[in-house]
């Protein structure tokens, strides 16, 4: 059987279509083993995963602990908060500090955009990235992905909108690599001060329209306006920003089509999407979450498979 | 080398009922019992089971499933990637007689593993092995069957193989010895 094309998850960009397609098969079998009455297999138990968060996050974090747990491996949390990088050493000291107890897979989260890549060329262990700065989140991508897979039948051919703020998401830069390697249209929406330079390189398509990109549009992914990462006012007010770009009940309603509604968290209700349509049955969001652990399961069985004995 | 026929369709027809009328010896009327296949090649052989049960009562209310044991496995990370299979379990294994079956019984490894994978679903009152091969004398662990369809004695480099008409041309049991 085919086995993973790289030996790090660094983003999406660096794996194949046959990459994902093999980490979807192996999380189809892994939400059914968490979905038994005993939610845990023994296939990790002889591997130490350590992760190492830079940033805040709770889904993420939560979401791989449980997947290291479930697969039985032993786990070690780091967080940067309280930790010796306060006292000013470098990163790569630090992961090797950690490696020195033995430890073979890091799950890192880091606000520099390639501090994942940097680890892996210095580090001997597998790195899987959990979210680097504005560049790459690929489990993420890979959860969306395989939500829409597992609501629509198959990504490929399925349009798919992503709005919101463009230019600080890991998870849109990462949702559009992993959309198109499987063969899914997709468009962006959001205003314009929020969306990158040469982003249409990538063979997106920009529709400034809201209304018009959701009549296009089979699945619609709504992002989070990253306000910590903005140094500089990127449009007046929130709620001009709701105003236009909010996804609302009767935008939903005053469709002629049903269309699913993503959103990877945390939520600001009200702003991007109002409680209405985040808890409504369109809204596959717990899903999401759920189909989270699986692929993070799937990811780490096919990198452990790699680490040599 | 041509493999040679250990059992050909009518004997292996032959030996299933036999398994079964055994089944039905300890199980009477399977109402606290199930059988679950080992995949990938032992739910083939539950296949011909159920099916020839149900020749033999149509009223009899077999309850049956798959399990999967590749993430049980204890070659993880010490040789191929291990593809894994669906599990179909959708019933209460906790109290309940269970029967695994698998077409060949080799070094008992697999059957380790579903002896750990099956504790997952539950705790059963008892768990017993039904295989069609047992192959003699290549244990690698102290499991034995219940029900056996036919011992045959084979060294390391041969290999047996339990072949059903639509997966492959036609139902046989066959032994491979390779070329010196």
């Amino acid at each position: 059987m085919a086995e993973l094309s790289t030996d790090h998850l660094l983003g999406i960009k660096y794996i194949t279509p046959k990459d994902i397609e093999l980490i979807f098969s192996i999380a189809d079998n892994f939400k059914e083993v968490i979905n038994r009455p005993i939610k845990k297999v023994p296939t990790l138990r002889d591997v130490t995963i350590a992760n190492i968060f830079f940033e805040n996050s709770t889904r993420t974090k939560l979401s791989f602990e449980l997947a290291e747990k479930r697969l039985s491996a032993d786990v070690i949390n780091f967080s940067a908060g309280a930790s010796s990088v306060t006292k000013g050493e470098t990163l790569v000291d630090t992961v090797n500090n950690i490696l020195a107890m033995k430890t073979d897979m890091v799950v890192m989260r880091h606000p520099n955009a390639g501090a994942a890549a940097f680890l892996s060329k210095h580090v001997d262990a597998k790195i899987v990235n959990a979210g680097d700065g504005a560049h790459e989140h690929p489990t993420q991508a890979l959860l969306d992905a395989f939500s829409i897979r597992e609501k629509l039948g198959d990504v490929k051919g399925k349009k798919v909108l992503i709005v919101g703020d463009i230019l600080h998401s890991r998870v849109a830069l990462s949702n559009i690599f992993c959309l198109q390697k499987l063969g899914a249209e997709v468009r962006l929406c959001g205003p314009a001060t929020l969306m990158p330079k040469y982003i249409e390189s990538l063979g997106v398509k920009i529709e400034p329209d809201f209304r018009k990109a959701l009549e296009w549009c089979d699945v619609t992914n709504m992002l989070r306006i990253q306000m910590e990462r903005q140094e500089t006012k990127y449009f007046p007010s929130l709620r001009e920003y709701t105003m236009q770009y909010g996804l609302t009940k009767k935008i939903l309603d005053s469709l002629d089509k049903e269309i699913v509604v993503m959103h990877p968290g945390p939520i600001n209700r009200g702003v991007e999407i109002t409680s209405d349509v985040a808890d409504s049955e369109h809204s596959i969001i717990l899903n999401q979450v759920e189909n989270g652990v699986a692929i993070r399961m799937a990811v780490l069985y096919l990198l452990a498979e790699k680490i040599k004995r | 080398m041509q493999p040679r026929v250990i059992l050909n369709s009518t004997q292996l027809q032959l030996t299933i009922n036999r398994l079964c009328y055994q089944l039905i010896e300890n199980h009477n009327d399977f109402s606290n019992t199930v059988l679950i296949g080992l995949q990938p090649r032992g739910k083939y052989l539950l296949n011909a089971v159920t099916a020839q049960l149900a020749k033999i009562n149509k009223k009899l209310p077999v309850i049956n499933g798959n399990l999967d044991i590749t993430f049980y496995r204890d070659d993880f990370r010490r040789g191929d990637v291990l593809k894994a299979n669906t599990t179909e379990i959708d019933f209460e294994v906790e109290g309940k007689k269970v029967v695994l079956i698998d077409d060949v019984l080799y070094t008992g490894r697999t059957i380790r593993a579903g002896l750990e994978a099956i504790n997952h679903f539950g705790r059963p009152e008892s768990v017993e092995l039904l295989v069609l091969i047992d192959r003699r004398f290549s244990r690698h662990l102290p499991i034995q069957p219940d029900y056996t369809g036919k011992t045959v004695d084979s060294v390391t480099k041969e290999k047996v193989k339990v072949e059903w008409k639509g997966l492959d041309k036609k139902n046989q049991v066959l032994l491979y010895t390779p070329n010196e």
